[in-house]
């Protein structure tokens, strides 16, 4: 039985960046903004393993491991700063959040 | 045998005055100020008793100061027989001025910071006199120029001393600057400013015919002794410089500073003398500064300035010696005017602080019986400067005025006819304060002792200093001419004589004639009285361009238009034209942000993919 050429993983996985690209640029709530970069991550790191396995390299996967820890504490403070944003405003409307400039 | 020990001792006394002055008690600063000049004066004493009798130059190397491809300039000094005779009266009329000034400035405020100038302009002259080399000179030259702008302005709060002051240091840039270039095109012909060295140089050199680079070169030297020795064009700094206390236009404008021109010229004599051309040049400009200044010392009412313009005249006349070649006679007629000038001065001085500041000649009158010592005084320093036979200006001014006899018929005649111009003027001046009846309203005393005891010293030089034969010493260096011809002589006392005659007769036995005089003569006398009109004329000519193309070119165009609006207004008009493009980028928005984010990562990919990557 032939295994799925390496190709398709990398389509899927630019696939899904792509998808979360577009999602953290039109998207409107900050938290679903805030899903789309954890796309973008794990797509990116769907190609690591990709390429892991591919070439039979440990490098890879350790990659992944460093973005996932990142992720994790990227989550934790993201959901602690969202929830802020939130009683602040009372609103997570991504254009109503725009007092980031001098 | 240091001789930097001359010049150190005042650096000395300066810098303690000036830095802890203010808090030290007036009998130590006077002690520092005094005891520094002292300690020189004696220091040069002892330094030419030991190198007595001085046949060759003695000159000491400390370091090298300038090494600069082939120009090599060294912290030189050397005494010869002319640095010697300028090495006393610096110290020495030098001292009796620093004595003086005790009892002068005794209830003027800054007592500290008139004797720190004072030793700074000790300092500087000395540096100036004992230099082997022209940049050196050049030091000393710039540094008494400082020293006197100093001093002239020393009543800062008062706006006419600072205006004098800036006149005083304006009107003499205009001739250092000349100076400067004679400097440079020195270096640019010898390679070398080394006096020496210039010399031996200059001597393989044929004497120029016309008017060549020598007859240049030595007249952009001239052209800083115009500034500095006041005379014509530039003398009109040192009337106004009279704004400085008394003892300073003793020492400095009257005694040494302005003698500085003269020395230069004999110390650069191996130059003139190559060029013929402009040694009649510098005997014409003295010629005439001496007799524009004895005529408009007739007119003058305040004391101060008659003697102001005399010194102007007399160093006219010093640069008619050293015009006509006779630089001993010049050097000879700069040391008996030291000694008799500065007591005039100092004479003037004693008068006015005994009439508590009053300067006005009008005011004076009938002071003989109040103050006997500067009358006697101040009578024989008169005589000397008439030239009064058997007193010291007799014979250096017979020296000057038989060497231009042998120059030149007119040149003597009109020197001799300004000889008795001064007699006239210094002798008006002199029975206007002490004969007749007293006109003022200040109750006159006689001077303490410190100011009376250098009067009469100088007065003892100003009486004898013509028989210590300045020509004779300085023989080696230049050799005297021998004038057979007594004309000259008789010619010029005569003329003294009747000009002391002229004035006792129109002051002292017929007053009341001068003034029928002086409405008779009207227009003259009130043109000689305005200065004939010099000041005025630089004004509209020199002055009035000058500030309008500052304000209109300069000003306006260059600062304002230029460089304000231009330059540094232009940059941030440009920055702000950027930044108010750029503001568009910063929204606040973050979807805004992260477009911007996108595009960048694209950019950096699009870029890796167009050069390739790290590999």
């Amino acid at each position: 039985m032939e295994h799925v050429p390496l190709s398709w993983y990398l389509i899927l996985s630019a696939v899904l960046f792509a998808l979360g690209v577009a999602g953290f640029i039109y998207r409107k709530s900050v938290l679903t903004v805030f899903m789309s970069i954890e796309l973008m991550l794990n797509a990116v790191n769907l190609s690591f393993i990709s390429f892991s396995y591919e070439l039979q390299r440990i490098d890879g996967q350790i990659y992944s491991f460093f973005v996932m820890v990142v992720a994790a504490a990227e989550a934790a403070v993201g959901l602690a700063i969202i929830l802020t944003i939130f009683k602040n405003r009372g609103t997570l409307q991504i254009d109503e959040v725009d007092s980031m400039k001098l | 045998m240091n001789l930097w020990l001359i010049v150190f001792f005042p650096l000395i006394g300066f810098l303690l005055n000036a830095l802890w002055g203010r808090r030290l008690p007036k009998a130590v600063i006077t002690i520092i100020g005094v005891g520094s000049v002292a300690a020189s004066f004696i220091y040069v004493l002892a330094v030419l008793s030991k190198l007595y009798p001085l046949n060759t130059p003695y000159s000491q190397h400390y370091f090298t100061w300038i090494q600069s491809g082939f120009l090599n300039v060294g912290f030189d000094l050397v005494i010869d027989r002319l640095s010697a005779v300028m090495l006393l009266i610096v110290t020495g009329v030098g001292l009796l001025i620093h004595i003086y000034s005790i009892g002068y400035m005794e209830h003027e405020g800054g007592y500290y910071r008139f004797f720190s100038y004072l030793n700074l302009f000790t300092f500087f002259m000395l540096i100036l006199v004992l230099a082997s080399n022209l940049l050196l000179l050049f030091v000393g030259w710039e540094g008494v120029g400082l020293c006197s702008y100093l001093l002239v302005s020393f009543y800062f709060h008062e706006t006419w001393a600072t205006n004098s002051g800036n006149k005083a240091f304006i009107v003499n840039r205009i001739g250092d600057f000349g100076f400067s270039l004679g400097i440079f095109l020195a270096v640019a012909m010898f390679r070398t400013l080394d006096f020496g060295k210039m010399a031996t140089a200059v001597s393989a050199l044929p004497v120029e015919a016309g008017f060549g680079t020598l007859a240049v070169l030595t007249l952009l030297l001239f052209a800083g002794a115009t500034g500095k020795s006041a005379q014509i064009p530039l003398y009109v700094w040192l009337p106004d410089a009279m704004a400085a206390p008394t003892p300073v236009s003793a020492l400095i404008h009257a005694a040494t500073m302005v003698t500085a021109g003269v020395y230069m010229v004999a110390r650069l004599s191996f130059l003139y003398d190559h060029a013929p051309a402009a040694m009649e040049i510098v005997a014409i400009v003295g010629l005439f500064t001496a007799v524009l200044g004895a005529t408009i010392g007739i007119t003058q009412n305040d004391i101060k300035k008659v003697f102001a313009y005399s010194t102007v005249s007399q160093l006219g006349y010093m640069f008619l010696g050293v015009g006509v070649g006779a630089y001993s006679a010049g050097i000879f007629h700069l040391m008996t005017h030291a000694f008799f000038k500065a007591l005039l001065f100092l004479g003037a001085g004693s008068i006015i602080h005994g009439l508590s500041g009053e300067q006005d000649l009008r005011h004076m009158g009938g002071l003989r019986k109040a103050m006997p010592i500067t009358f006697v005084t101040l009578g024989i320093a008169s005589l000397a400067i008439s030239g009064v036979p058997g007193f010291s200006g007799f014979f250096s001014k017979d020296a000057i005025l038989a060497a231009a006899y042998a120059h030149a018929h007119w040149m003597f005649w009109v020197g001799a006819t300004t000889a008795g111009i001064t007699a006239f003027y210094v002798f008006r001046a002199y029975f206007l304060a002490f004969f007749g009846d007293y006109r003022g309203h200040h109750h006159p005393h006689e001077s303490p002792l410190t100011m009376t005891v250098p009067l009469m010293l100088l007065a003892a030089l100003s009486f004898g200093g013509g028989y210590f034969n300045v020509p004779a010493w300085l023989a080696a260096m230049y050799p005297i001419a021998e004038h057979e011809n007594m004309t000259p002589v008789i010619v010029s006392a005569t003329f003294g004589i009747i000009g002391i005659i002229i004035a006792a007769f129109l002051y002292v036995f017929r007053p009341g004639t001068a003034e029928s005089l002086k409405n008779a003569a009207g227009g003259l006398y009130k043109l000689v009285y305005n200065k004939y009109y010099v000041d005025e004329l630089y004004q509209a000519a020199v002055v009035k361009p000058l500030k309008g193309i500052a304000r209109v070119v300069l000003w306006k165009g260059v600062d304002e238009g230029l460089v304000d609006s231009g330059i540094v207004n232009g940059f941030g008009r440009a920055i702000r034209g950027w930044g108010s493009v750029l503001r568009h980028f910063q929204s606040g928005s973050i979807r805004n942000y992260a477009t911007w984010v996108l595009a960048g990562c694209l950019l950096v990919i699009f870029a890796i993919g167009l050069f390739g990557g790290g590999r």
